[in-house]
């Protein structure tokens, strides 16, 4: 029987039999840590492991929750990160640089078929280059930094044919936010995923991190999507400095499911509270009152996003008393916004541009939402009280800036 | 008793109409606000501080008591004080129809018992197991019995490394049996 193209990476870097359902020891190419996490792996490291060392090749923190430190006990916390990587000889990619995990592929170290860890959730949007990136606890990710191998189970893989053509307003963060709908938490959960079909093949790299980086509410272990042609090969390229040679599965891989969904005639999508599942069509929402909106976050945090949102806002200004907060992913990021002139259209409308991270997801490094509060969000979490207490619903670059314009729930088209 | 057989009172964490609550994220269990916290010891009163209805939670739970939670239990960040806060309550042991994996995998490593079993949804809906019920769990096995009851359930039994780290204490100390840094 053939491999998918998770279980071909694992075979990669373990000496084990793989086969779904088999725990196997796993190498790690890189090995990462947060503030948040971050300070509890230091801990674990030096009760377990003393002053022994690390690998300083593969072994990264990456500061991006609360950049720069917002609490006295993320300072601390940050700084006691900055000690340990000082004194073992680590790079630190601090709060000036942003998400992690983009920052991870900026610099080459995640890259196609590489095995890579950090304390974040969503280091599965690695899958958007081809990586088996896997979000781990500071218990883990200590023993991860010491012994550069972790046990891990292997998930069963499933297909996701996405078939047919979304409406051409429709954005990759609608494809995602509809998979969500017909998939939910269940039909993925602890699997690897790759997604196939017309509608996904053609994203681009910012739209498969988007899609990637949503698996995670999918409760999906991993996603792929290995159709691409020779302008994703150079995209990536770019983005990483690295050739972009993914694994391919096997043509008799075997998958736990096909799974076929239509995205024909796809609109634009919107999560209501509580949960990114609980999806609809932006049209049966519109009109709703809304206080502030967010554009950013891994999942839309890439110069695209940006400049999608900037196409609906250049030349307008957002409704007087609404809040529009602006986090590009990275510094690179930021640095083409102030190129491109994106980042003048977006204040000059009145956003609120802040330094690279993860911005609105995070504790108060874009603020927090007040009881109330109707905040429309880029992000891909709405869990009640993650951005604060008030109520978020979760879009796309262009139904955020389109809302912001107008302080009512609206799509790209009420603006256009 | 021993690391991989476990006995306690449970809570089944059901919402006001009775049901079972799936997809508890790690905000509801541990939120975002009190992540700066580093000691384990202090992270026992937030447990579930942010679940509708089980908020006092830390105030009703002993040491030695069993969580039954449903579906997807645990799903969202990767937040170790998710599974540290309910180790610092002294619990013995996190039953559900299925976890978030990264959820799962910290309790392992951790060396907080956790298992799972769809019969779990059957046997609660059924309400043959209710808070406060005795349980007696063997992870070898995968038998639960609820006692008083005459009523067992069927569990997944624990993997191989699950009980070989609970066995040890946690990851590190598992680890440490291993020899060469951690090499098997």
């Amino acid at each position: 029987m053939g491999q998918s193209i998770l279980e071909k990476i694992i075979q990669a870097h373990s000496t084990d039999e793989v086969r779904p359902g088999a725990i196997v020891w796993l190498e790690l190419d890189v090995r990462s840590a947060r503030d948040f996490g971050g300070p509890n792996v230091v801990k674990h490291y030096q009760r377990e492991y003393g002053s022994l060392p690390l690998d300083p090749q593969r072994t990264f923190f990456t500061f991006d929750l609360c950049a720069p430190a917002c609490s006295l006990k993320y300072a601390d916390n940050q700084q006691l990160c900055r000690d340990f990587a000082r004194r073992h000889g680590l790079t630190v990619f601090d709060v000036d640089r942003g998400v992690g995990s983009h920052v991870l592929m900026e610099e080459g170290l995640a890259v196609a078929n590489s095995t890579v860890v950090g304390t974040d959730s969503h280091m599965n949007i690695l899958g958007a280059v081809g990586s088996f990136g896997q979000g781990m606890g500071d218990v883990d990710i200590a023993f991860a930094f010491r012994t550069g191998r972790t046990w891990f189970e292997v998930p069963l893989s499933v297909k996701v044919v996405v078939k047919g053509r979304p409406h051409p307003s429709a954005t990759a963060k609608d494809l995602t936010l509809f998979i969500l709908r017909e998939l939910g938490t269940k039909a993925l959960a602890n699997r690897a995923v790759e997604f196939s079909g017309p509608a996904v093949g053609d994203l681009t790299l910012a739209g498969r991190i988007t899609l990637c980086s949503m698996v995670t509410e999918m409760a999906g272990i991993i996603g792929f999507v290995p159709e691409h042609g020779p302008a994703l090969e150079e995209e990536v390229r770019a983005f990483t400095g690295r050739p972009f040679k993914p694994l391919e599965a096997d043509p008799d891989a075997d998958y736990a499911a096909i799974i076929e969904l239509d995205a024909s005639g796809l609109e634009p999508q919107i999560a209501e509270p509580p949960s990114p599942t609980q999806v609809k069509n932006v049209a049966t929402l519109k009109g709703l009152p809304v206080d502030s909106g967010f554009l950013g976050s891994c999942t839309n945090g890439r110069t695209e996003d940006f400049a999608a949102a900037a196409r609906l806002l250049k030349g307008r200004r957002v409704k007087p008393g609404f809040m529009l907060k602006a986090v590009p992913a990275t510094r690179r990021v930021y640095e083409d916004l102030l190129r491109q002139g994106i980042l003048q259209a977006l204040f000059e409308a009145g956003a609120i541009v802040i330094n690279a991270g993860c911005g609105g997801c995070a504790e108060g490094h874009a603020g927090l939402t007040g009881k109330g509060e109707v905040q429309v969000s880029t992000g891909n979490r709405n869990f009640p009280g993650k951005q604060g207490q008030g109520l978020t619903y979760l879009a796309s670059p262009e139904v955020v800036a389109a809302t912001s314009l107008l302080g009512v729930l609206a799509g790209p088209e009420d603006v256009r | 008793m021993s690391q991989t057989e476990f006995q306690g009172r449970v809570w089944v964490l059901l919402d006001k109409k009775g049901a079972l609550i799936e997809d508890i994220d790690t905000d509801q269990i541990f939120h975002n606000a009190h992540l700066h916290i580093t000691d384990l010891k202090q992270m026992g009163p937030y447990a579930l501080g942010n679940l509708e209805g089980w908020k006092d939670f830390p105030s009703k739970a002993r040491p030695g008591d069993i969580l039954v939670a449903g579906r997807n239990f645990g799903a969202g960040s990767s937040r170790q004080q998710a599974v540290d806060c309910f180790i610092a309550l002294g619990l013995a042991a996190i039953l559900a129809p299925s976890f978030g994996a990264i959820y799962f995998r910290n309790a392992v490593n951790s060396g907080l018992p956790v298992l799972r079993g769809k019969a779990l949804e059957e046997t609660i809906t059924r309400g043959k197991l209710v808070s406060g019920d005795e349980i007696k769990v063997d992870g070898l096995s995968g038998r639960a019995e609820i006692l008083d009851k005459t009523v067992s359930f069927e569990v997944v039994p624990f993997s191989r490394v699950q009980a070989d780290i609970l066995r040890a204490g946690n990851l590190f100390l598992f680890g440490k049996t291993l020899g060469n840094p951690g090499r098997p």
